[in-house]
């Protein structure tokens, strides 16, 4: 299991757009992945689910992801967040 | 007659509600998006789920249709709004949660809602309005689910062609207003039971009708032919020829026992030893009143005036109530018209937004009829004063539904003699001695019926209602529908003692339920003492060629027996019996 703590840093937050990125991107690989928010988690590949944490800028997310490519998996999370999802 | 089917014959089961046999082809109505929940019984669950699969791969093209057609126009960055439609419609947690409602055996139209519900409840408590906005994408994906699930497979009820077979889900009072006056061949619905409001407006126009069919209105195609077996209460899909042949000659029999039944219009209603009955008719509405006349009623026994109600957003205003009710009045006249006064649920008139009543999870036990006029004087008080105004242009009477005990009648009749103490004030003529009834429909009225008759000028037995509720049976309930059971013994003894109690007062007794025009059950409630009967205008003829065909003494033989019996099935044996001696066929 690997985890990552990460703030969200581009200025829309999870909105539609990255929300969709995110879960287009996650959805690539094998392990389960969640996202908590506070005492919320989701399913990190359910677009409604990542839409329903309603992560604006500055907000804290743990990602979670366990499975045989968790690792992979965590440093794409990562990745996708460090570009701010391409803004 | 026993009929070699093919096994191209579908034949499905249902409660008949109408009775007569109908061929025609299939008009589908359209569906709003009614999100009823339909019970889909294990061997259906599978199609159930495939017209789910279906739907989602429809919609999942046309996102994609919409996807290249931004991309192309607009580019890569604006086509991410159907990349997150498309990105919802796959979403795990929304396929599995609807299957699982598929599999457990419900619609999945239900199971769509039930499942998006709860997920856009969860978007209302963010508080971030940027947000929040987004259950607006999850509520487009889901309406476009649910239109791809109805498809353009229906239409309105006004398109219809004439001698079409309608079939619908359920048929809203709405739609069979809008039915009115069009020459249907028959209806059969899903769900429903034999005292529905389908099933009562398919007995008015006499059109044969099978209801609670459970998922016909997803199994038949627009334009096919099927057959409806009002009396048996079966409807047969893509009948073979022989089948067809079959109910052909039982349709042309059909047509001329209508012709026989014409000649009794203009006899006396009498039994063989010349006890004389009265046949009045129930009717909604004035189109009604020249057939049921015609058909030789001596009167209407029960004039509803909801649909005054329907298809509005404003509570009538006494005027109104006055112009509509004063065209069926003149035209009765000199014959006696007996007015119920607001007979609607507060859900009917909360979903009309003329009242704002809270949501009643148990409606027919709620805020409803007599007790919501008690409740909102200004509804009761428009209609009486119309009624009031009325009882000068003909023979009028007036009668409260539902009352369930004495202080009902009296707060009724408090209010009624406020009314009419206004129109003194007002130089408004009125009937003074205009008769003042109730129906006896609530099972504590039975009880107290002692009381209830010293004070009012008659009574009626509404015996749906007095069955559903002494039963405990929701009528329109398919699963427990059998239960309803006119010939119980306790709803026997029920109406013998409001016979019983109503003659001792010295005060008029009829019945206007739908047991009233059940030739069966004549002898029975005829050897009862009952001669006042309020019934659909097309049991007029049939109730008429019965009862001349039996006598009163006889009736009153078997009444007496079949009230010591102990149970329905001793009871319909008994009653069996009596036409096969007299070589009757009811």
């Amino acid at each position: 299991m690997k985890e990552k703590i990460i703030v969200v840093l581009n200025k829309t937050g999870l909105h539609a757009r990255p929300a969709a990125t995110l879960v287009q991107t996650l959805s690539k690989y094998q392990s389960i992945i969640k996202i908590l928010k506070d005492d919320f988690e989701v399913d990190a590949k359910s677009v409604i689910g990542v839409m329903a944490l309603a992560a604006a800028y500055g907000s804290k997310l743990k990602f979670i992801a366990y499975g045989s490519d968790e690792y992979e998996a965590i440093v794409a999370i990562e990745n996708l967040f460090d570009s701010k999802f391409g803004e | 007659m026993f009929v070699n089917r093919d096994i191209r014959d579908i034949v499905l089961e249902g409660i008949a509600a109408s009775p007569g046999i109908a061929i025609g082809k299939v008009f589908l109505l359209k569906e709003e998006f009614c999100l009823i929940r339909k019970e889909i019984s294990k061997s259906f669950r599978e199609v159930e789920r495939k017209r789910f699969d279906d739907a989602i791969e429809k919609t999942r093209n046309e996102f994609m249709v919409m996807y290249n057609k931004i991309n192309d126009i607009l580019g890569e960055n604006y086509a991410h709004i159907a990349t997150v439609h498309l990105l919802i419609l796959d979403d795990p947690a929304l396929k599995k949660d609807v299957y699982k409602l598929i599999l457990d055996g419900v619609n999945t139209e239900y199971a769509l809602f039930k499942v998006f519900d709860k997920i856009i409840r969860s978007f209302d408590g963010i508080s971030d309005s940027f947000f929040k906005e987004r259950k607006i994408d999850i509520q487009n994906v889901a309406k476009k689910i649910l239109a791809n699930l109805f498809g353009n497979k229906g239409k309105s009820l006004t398109e219809i062609d004439e001698k079409s077979i309608v079939i619908a889900n359920n048929l809203t009072p709405a739609d069979t207003v809008s039915v009115r006056g069009k020459k249907i061949a028959g209806f059969a619905t899903d769900i429903g039971g034999k005292t529905s409001h389908t099933a009562i407006i398919a007995q008015g126009l006499a059109i044969p009708a099978v209801v609670g069919l459970k998922n016909i209105s997803s199994l038949v195609k627009a334009g096919e032919t099927i057959i409806i077996d009002g009396d048996k209460g079966e409807v047969i899909l893509s009948p073979s020829s022989k089948v067809l042949l079959y109910y052909k000659n039982k349709y042309d029999l059909q047509l001329s026992k209508i012709v026989e039944l014409e000649k009794f219009k203009n006899l006396t209603s009498e039994t063989i030893d010349k006890h004389k009955i009265f046949i009045f008719a129930n009717i909604d509405h004035l189109d009604e009143v020249s057939l049921v006349l015609n058909k030789g009623a001596v009167g209407i026994g029960l004039y509803r005036t909801e649909t005054i109600y329907f298809n509005r957003d404003s509570i009538p205003t006494e005027q109104e109530h006055f112009d509509t009710y004063s065209k069926v009045v003149q035209q009765v006249s000199p014959h006696v018209i007996t007015i119920r006064t607001f007979d609607l649920g507060g859900d009917k008139l909360t979903k009309m937004r003329l009242l704002n009543l809270n949501f009643e999870s148990n409606p027919f036990l709620g805020l409803r009829s007599i007790r919501l006029c008690l409740k909102y004087p200004e509804i009761f008080i428009s209609q009486l004063r119309a009624i009031l105004r009325l009882s000068v242009l003909g023979k009028v009477k007036l009668m409260y539904p539902m009352i369930s005990g004495l202080a009902e009648v009296r707060a009724a009749n408090a209010i009624l003699s406020e009314v009419k103490k206004d129109l003194r004030k007002e130089n408004i003529k009125f009937d003074e001695n205009m008769e003042v009834g109730v129906m006896i429909e609530v099972p504590s009225a039975v009880a107290v019926i002692d009381s209830i008759v010293k004070e009012v000028d008659f009574v009626s037995i509404g015996t749906n209602d007095l069955i559903q509720y002494t039963l405990a049976v929701d009528r329109v309930n398919e699963n427990v529908a059998y239960l309803y059971d006119p010939m119980h013994p306790a709803i026997l003894r029920f109406i013998k003692r409001i016979i019983d109690e109503a003659y001792k007062a010295g005060i008029k007794v009829a019945m206007c339920g739908e047991m009233a025009g059940e030739p069966k059950y004549m002898p029975i409630i005829l050897g009862m003492g009952l001669d006042e009967f309020s019934v659909s205008p097309s049991q007029i003829a049939p109730i008429k060629k019965i009862v001349r065909s039996i006598s009163f003494v006889d009736c009153k033989t078997i009444a007496d027996k079949v009230l010591k019996l102990e149970d329905s099935k001793s009871i319909l044996k008994e009653i069996d019996l009596f036409y096969e001696t007299r070589g009757i066929n009811a």
